[in-house]
């Protein structure tokens, strides 16, 4: 019993100090000059427009990496072919790659002295120091969010249920949407979740290829920067209790998740660790 | 019957060409095809161009700043995450539900927004900073400040992967050396301890990676002096930011075969754990 004890308190004193300090000071930073300066901080059109910005690149980010999660857990959850295991390790980079390195990789593409920089300037398209190549380096750190969390949960299902809907004469799309959606809708949601989370918080691909113009190409994350380092402490957290909320709200959808669809979602959880 | 020699096992389903083929150009598009070029730019340097580069003392020291913390820091949440891990599997305590979801903060939280909060909790007149500083400790603006930040953000790299295979232990071998006499104590070393060490080499290596990459819940805690407190991502952002690509593309590239041969002999002393412990 004082064992239990002992490591409980431990345990707690640890995630307190390190997770729980850090959450009440963003908070409490942002409120210290009370909830007047507060809200003047958040109806500076920049931080609109930052907040505009943030949600835009989520907008193309998260559907694109949903529909590609999509794609790789039917071909491979739902097949078995030669380098398939290859495959599920090439989707899994980016998470081993600093963001550092994937805004550097849209900059040696698109930049003025990137592959295609010249062909970019002469038509008059700007990627870097732009939406798009924002967009673009977003794409890449999430990347791997939805599919990593539905392939295993699709693996783990099988093929029985799909087979039988295609001897019945059921086509692709009517397969999908009647019998595997239903299945993976909550590791789709959860996947969704995650990948939303990290693109709307992204900051070091971002910061890479973004031009920096407050008020023009700074995200929420950016802003939280630009303000911090112009000494506008009081501006900076209110943006980033911003942020803030949105992982809260992440993290309550998260455990709602896992608390009511616990055992479907589980079953993926497994497998992945396995 | 004969045997297929197919790359592919054969299956009545369909869509398979058409999901496949999507899957793999966009992973082209987006990973492969970037990663392929950065690879290319840093072949146009040659040997001697890229040598030039990575043997800079500024890049090296950095790059010893980015390994020592990032070890550091991992080395650390091996034990305040399996201590984590074990508590929230073994014990239901008051708030149990909100401490386990509470892990999961380093992933949903901005870096930035981390990154300015840790650094005005340990800055000298930070709540934590404030406490240290009598102590003679100071925390941010120094390298200490980057291990603080790794420990924030990797930590649960480590539970989640060690939090299902506790949960998974049998306990009747746990009540079977209990009544043989063993003590909590042995019990834990000789019983659980081999059963999740793999595991737990496993979360260390996911934790160390994403300690070596990390960027924006450390540059405003670290002071960023070079060769003392500047991490390399952050070198990269400084070549950038004086558009010299080709300095950034050799630091990224060496950057990428660090973290690659750190994961293969992660991989290899993981092989040799599972050997040792059968598991």
């Amino acid at each position: 019993m004082v064992v239990r004890r002992l490591l409980i308190t431990a345990a707690l004193l640890f995630l307190v100090l390190f997770l729980v300090l850090p959450l009440i000071d963003v908070f409490s930073q942002a409120l210290a000059a009370g909830l007047g300066v507060y809200f003047s901080a958040l109806y500076d059109p920049n931080v609109a427009d930052a907040i505009y910005l943030t949600l835009l690149i989520a907008a193309v980010a998260v559907p694109a990496n949903l529909v590609f999660g999509i794609c790789a857990s039917w071909c491979i959850a739902k097949f078995d072919f030669f380098g398939r295991n290859l495959l599920i390790t090439l989707i899994d980079i980016p998470f081993s790659i600093s963001p550092v390195i994937a805004g550097l990789l849209e900059v040696l593409m698109f930049g003025l002295n990137g592959l295609l920089g010249g062909w970019l300037s002469a038509n008059n398209i700007q990627i870097i120091f732009a939406l798009p190549g924002m967009i673009l380096a977003t794409t890449f750190v999430t990347f791997p969010f939805v599919a990593r969390e539905v392939i295993p949960l699709a693996q783990e299902q099988g093929v029985e249920e799909e087979e039988a809907a295609v001897t019945l004469g059921a086509g692709f799309f009517s397969i999908f949407w009647r019998v595997s959606l239903p299945k993976l809708r909550w590791g789709l949601l959860y996947g969704v979740l995650l990948c939303n989370a990290r693109a709307m918080g992204e900051f070091g691909a971002v910061s890479v290829v973004s031009g920096k113009i407050f008020g023009q190409t700074d995200t929420m994350s950016l802003a939280v920067e630009s303000l911090y380092e112009s000494y506008e402490l009081q501006a900076a957290f209110a943006v980033a209790s911003l942020l803030a909320m949105l992982a809260v709200v992440t993290l309550v959808l998260k455990a709602g998740l896992e608390w009511r669809h616990r055992d479907e979602l589980a079953a993926g959880r497994r497998k992945k660790t396995a | 019957m004969s045997v297929s020699l197919s790359w592919r096992r054969p299956s009545i389903l369909p869509g398979f060409y058409p999901t496949l083929t999507l899957t793999l150009l966009w992973l082209a598009i987006i990973v492969i095809i970037p990663l392929g070029i950065m690879l290319w730019f840093t072949a146009g340097l040659g040997w001697d161009g890229f040598f030039a580069v990575i043997l800079r003392k500024r890049v090296l020291l950095d790059l010893f700043v980015s390994l020592w913390t990032a070890f550091a820091a991992s080395f650390f949440n091996m034990f305040a995450g399996l201590l984590v891990a074990w508590v929230l599997v073994r014990y239901k305590f008051f708030g149990w539900r909100i401490a386990d979801a509470l892990v999961d903060l380093p992933f949903a939280l901005p870096t930035a927004v981390a990154g300015i909060a840790l650094s005005t909790l340990y800055a000298p007149q930070g709540w934590l900073g404030a406490l240290l500083a009598p102590l003679g400790i100071q925390i941010a603006f120094k390298p200490a400040g980057i291990v603080v930040a790794m420990i924030f953000i990797s930590l649960p790299f480590i539970v989640r992967t060690i939090q299902p295979v506790i949960q998974d232990l049998e306990v009747e071998q746990e009540e079977a050396a209990s009544l043989m006499g063993a003590t909590p104590w042995q019990i834990f070393w000789r019983i659980s301890l081999p059963a999740i060490l793999p595991s737990l080499v496993t979360g260390f290596a996911l934790a160390l990676a994403r300690c070596l990459g990390e960027y924006g819940s450390i540059i405003f805690i670290a002071g960023n002096k070079p060769m003392v407190s500047e991490i390399v991502p952050l070198l990269i952002v400084a070549q950038l930011d004086q558009f010299d690509y080709q300095g950034a593309t050799a630091i990224g590239t060496l950057m990428l075969g660090v973290s690659f041969l750190l994961l293969l002999a992660i991989n290899l002393l993981q092989a040799w754990v599972r050997r040792r412990h059968g598991g």
